[in-house]
């Protein structure tokens, strides 16, 4: 026998909200996976290969000669100030609880960052060996 | 054996917060720690107030915190937990009265995430067939009782009220990946937002929570998962 269907009970779904957090999740993931490679590679150049007491100009502006170390060096700076950057996001979004304090929080992170990779990007993209 | 137990009690008309009060109990090692709460409700301090239903595990009533954790009161034997016990409400929902808090914010979320089969198909004279093997995935979540423990363990519900929390994650689940229904992608577009599953900070506390021992935070992982792969 076939009942009648009814719509007792039922609730108009809510409206859901963006992509953004599944963006900045999954992008977490991907980060965290090639920043372990780069962070390990540069780690080995820096300290175990070379000694950071004879680290002087001379070496930045040799290693500067290619674009593949300056590709590197900009993807890690990149790769990192964003992973670190939305961690903190996150932090704040979790444990401040006052709107005014939270946003304003969240622009001096932003800020922050912002100063940083600008500085970082000009560094890496504009130097030029002094001779 | 002695037993002694401290509850944070609540009286609305008289408190302005909660505070502990001592009670000296005997029972034994064998005994539930909602014997114990009976006990001093029958003998000792009516005005004890805190829910229980079932008894048996089944109904999730009686979900408090003992020594720190979320547990059932009456799933927990006193050899289980020791003679020194301390006992308060669930934590993140308002408190009404003693060890009773307000679950209505709790199952505003569980409603959130259509709790219910959606299949616009006429099922026919039959019931709707499922193989064992899809049934399997997600036998797990089927085990909800609703009891809150997990939710009301999760850090981040405790700070932001508007986190649905593990136990809707896990209800939806229930449904997400139940051959049968059609309502996934609703379901799914819903727990993306900000405060849906990605609010999960994996602390894996509900998964201890549990009283009935489902994997949540996996649950949870799996619906992180399967969004992805659908946007």
């Amino acid at each position: 026998m076939q009942t009648t269907r009814t719509d007792w009970g039922r609730r108009q779904p809510p409206i859901g909200g963006s992509s953004f957090e599944l963006q900045a999740w999954f992008f977490m993931r991907v980060s965290g996976l090639v920043l372990v490679f780069l962070a390990v590679w540069h780690m080995f150049i820096m300290h175990v290969f070379n000694d950071t007491l004879n680290l002087d100009y001379e070496f930045v502006a040799a290693r500067w000669e290619t674009p593949y170390w300056r590709a590197f060096d900009w993807l890690l700076l990149a790769l990192s100030l964003l992973h670190g950057t939305n961690g903190l996001r996150v932090v704040i979004h979790d444990n401040i609880a006052d709107k005014t304090i939270k946003k304003l929080a969240h622009s001096a992170l932003y800020g922050t960052s912002l100063i940083f990779f600008i500085i970082g990007t000009y560094a890496i993209v504009a130097f030029v060996r002094q001779v | 054996m002695d037993v002694s137990i401290k509850i944070l009690r609540y009286d609305p008309e008289s408190d302005r917060k909660g505070h502990w009060e001592n009670y000296i109990v005997d029972a034994e090692p064998e005994e539930r720690i909602l014997d114990l709460l009976h006990k001093i409700k029958w003998f000792e301090d009516g005005s004890l107030s805190f829910r229980k239903s079932c008894a048996h595990g089944v109904c999730g009533s009686d979900a408090m915190v003992i020594n720190g954790e979320n547990m059932l009161a009456c799933q927990v034997l006193v050899k289980e937990v020791g003679n020194s016990l301390k006992i308060e409400p669930i934590r993140g929902l308002p408190v009404v009265k003693d060890l009773i808090v307000d679950m209505e914010p709790f199952f505003d979320s569980y409603k959130k995430v259509m709790p219910y089969l959606i299949n616009e198909k006429e099922p026919g004279d039959r019931e709707r067939l499922q193989s064992p093997e899809d049934r399997d995935r997600f036998e797990d979540t089927t085990k909800c009782i609703l009891c809150a423990a997990c939710t009301t363990s999760c850090p981040v519900f405790w700070t932001a009220e508007s986190y649905v929390g593990p136990a809707a994650i896990v209800n939806a689940h229930r449904f997400v990946f139940d051959s049968r229904d059609e309502g996934s992608k609703q379901r799914l577009e819903i727990l993306k937002d900000v405060n849906g599953a990605f609010r999960c900070r994996t602390a894996f506390n509900c998964t201890s929570a549990c009283p009935r021992g489902i994997q949540v935070t996996k649950a949870i992982e799996d619906i992180k998962r399967e969004t992805l792969l659908n946007n």
